[in-house]
């Protein structure tokens, strides 16, 4: 069973990992974007960090997400603060109250959150954005947390040759091949903290 | 670059606006630029909004017979939802308010979230979206076109509307009118350098250039040899014109045609380049009824620019004659 403190260490190693790679996600979306991923998600998840230390030590496992589903929607602005946002809640939501959960309630949350996400953008598996990361990564969940990083890994890779058909990246056409997805990649990083976190308490 | 850190490049501007611009009531702290008197008038509220780096879009549009608040985002990122809400309850006196959203899928996804909250807490709210930029197809492979320079005439003819009064319904079925009437493309010489990155957002060597760019430092859809004036001229009337005619709307119409330059462009440029797009459009017999020509909707130092026409009937003329006083665009007042 997974409690307050294991999302707690989750969500502290994804804004460990944007921290330490956010000039890389800046630089993946300069060619495809508007070079600032990495500076919009630095700036939401250090508001995460400090929202979790802030909130009440018995938070529940839903609680904390949908906490740091909201610090990101109403901190990092562009699309990925409502995308992650949502992706957080809704995840959160579908957690409830337990002050526990299992490793099966949580991959089966995370689905859902990364429906919500699917639906808010309008985007599907093979557009060159997060889900072509978050889509494999979670459905791997099912066999093993190595596995979801893996996925989520080789996702976020896959998104080099495609062609851009959402988000900003779609208005360069042809000319956003070649370029691997900041978006993905940024999701890519989420999953293997998630990954990381699971193995090193399990 | 003139700047403190590039942390602070909003919020110095926005204290920088507050000093030159006391009519205005601008919070620094919840990044909101208002109007002051925009409770006060029983009028439909009018609140846009963006990523920094396009001013004076939109925050210089706000003001009699134009926006009622703009909610300024970081740097070309969307602002958030709890922008949006603040500049709606403090515009709105119970007439309703209407959210201007240019067509990126950051600020459509933050106003939506805005409007949905909005309308929880019982305002009414309606959304226009500004989708003018033919660089893009239209289709289920991209994120569809982008809002660029014809949002300054939606903001301007929907916010003589509000001022005189006209109700929810009108104001947005006018902005609507207005954008649907509104087509765009830009060039770009020269990317942009945005604060956080502190180099170019892409490489554009000497002597060459970009076709149909958006305002966001994004490449274009297509890289030439550096062209006259009047070559670029001839493609970016010719590409706006190919794009209004899908509209449907009569081929030799009046129009309203705006110059805009990205930021970079000496306007003594910009005004020999409006030469060649009013030399075309005489050429291909559509008259110009009102021209601009300047810096409005731009991309930080970008060198370029960028032509919008749209077509105008004698209703739209009337409400984009109407005096207007903001900081950035004023007359008749």
């Amino acid at each position: 069973m997974r409690d307050a403190e294991f999302f707690r260490d989750w969500l502290e190693a994804a804004a460990a990992a944007v921290e330490r790679e956010a000039d890389r996600l800046t630089e993946l979306d300069s060619p495809i974007g508007d070079a600032d991923h990495g500076t919009n998600l630095l700036r939401g998840f250090t508001a995460v960090r400090t929202a979790l230390a802030g909130a009440d030590p018995s938070t529940a496992p839903g609680a904390l997400l949908q906490l740091a589903g909201r610090t990101l929607i109403s901190t990092v602005g562009g699309a990925s603060g409502p995308l992650y946002g949502t992706l957080l809640r809704r995840t959160g939501k579908e957690l409830g109250e337990d002050p526990e959960v299992s490793d099966t309630a949580l991959h089966r949350a995370l689905e859902a959150g990364v429906g919500a996400v699917a639906q808010l953008g309008g985007a599907a598996p093979g557009d060159k954005t997060m889900l072509d990361a978050l889509t494999p990564g979670v459905a791997a969940l099912g066999t093993s947390y190595r596995a979801a990083r893996d996925a989520a890994e080789a996702g976020a890779l896959a998104t080099v040759p495609i062609l851009a058909r959402k988000g900003r990246a779609s208005y360069l056409g042809e000319r956003s091949i070649g370029h691997q997805d900041p978006g993905a990649t940024s999701s890519a990083l989420l999953l293997t903290a998630l990954a990381d976190t699971a193995e090193g308490t399990s | 670059m003139l700047i403190n850190s590039a942390d602070t490049v909003v919020a110095d501007a926005l204290h920088g606006m507050a000093a030159a611009h006391p009519e205005l009531d601008v919070d620094v702290e919840r990044r909101v630029v208002l109007r002051r008197d925009a409770k006060t008038g029983g009028r439909v509220g009018l609140v846009s909004g963006g990523g920094s780096g396009h001013e004076p879009l939109h925050g210089g549009f706000v003001g009699y017979g134009m926006l009622s608040a703009a909610c300024p985002g970081e740097v070309f990122t969307s602002p958030v939802p709890n922008q949006m809400l603040h500049a709606a309850a403090g515009v709105d006196s119970g007439q309703g308010v209407l959210f201007i959203v240019k067509n990126y899928t950051g600020d459509v996804l933050n106003f939506q979230m805005a409007a949905e909250l909005a309308e929880e807490d019982g305002l009414s709210v309606e959304r226009v979206l500004v989708n003018d930029d033919v660089a893009v197809t239209d289709s289920l492979y991209t994120a569809g076109r982008r809002g660029t320079g014809a949002t300054l005439f939606v903001e301007k003819i929907a916010g003589a509307a509000a001022e005189e009064g006209a109700p929810l319904d009108r104001v947005a079925a006018l902005a609507r009118q207005v954008n649907e009437s509104s087509r765009s493309f830009g060039v770009a010489l020269s990317a942009c350098t945005t604060p956080a990155k502190g180099s170019p957002t892409f490489q554009l060597p000497e002597g060459e250039l970009e076709l149909g760019i958006g305002i966001h430092g994004e490449p274009g859809r297509e890289r030439r040899a550096m062209m006259t004036a009047r070559e670029i001229a001839d493609v970016a009337v010719g590409a706006v014109l190919d794009g209004l005619a899908e509209t449907g709307g009569p081929a030799d119409g009046p129009v309203l045609a705006l110059v805009n330059g990205m930021g970079a462009t000496p306007l003594l440029e910009l005004y020999g380049f409006h030469a060649e797009v009013a030399r075309i459009l005489a050429a291909r017999g559509v008259p110009v009824a009102r021209a601009l020509v300047g810096n409005y909707v731009t991309s930080l130092d970008m060198a370029g620019c960028s032509v919008t026409l749209c077509r105008a009937d004698e209703e739209l003329l009337r409400l984009w004659d109407a005096p207007v006083q903001t900081p950035a665009l004023r007359w008749g007042r």
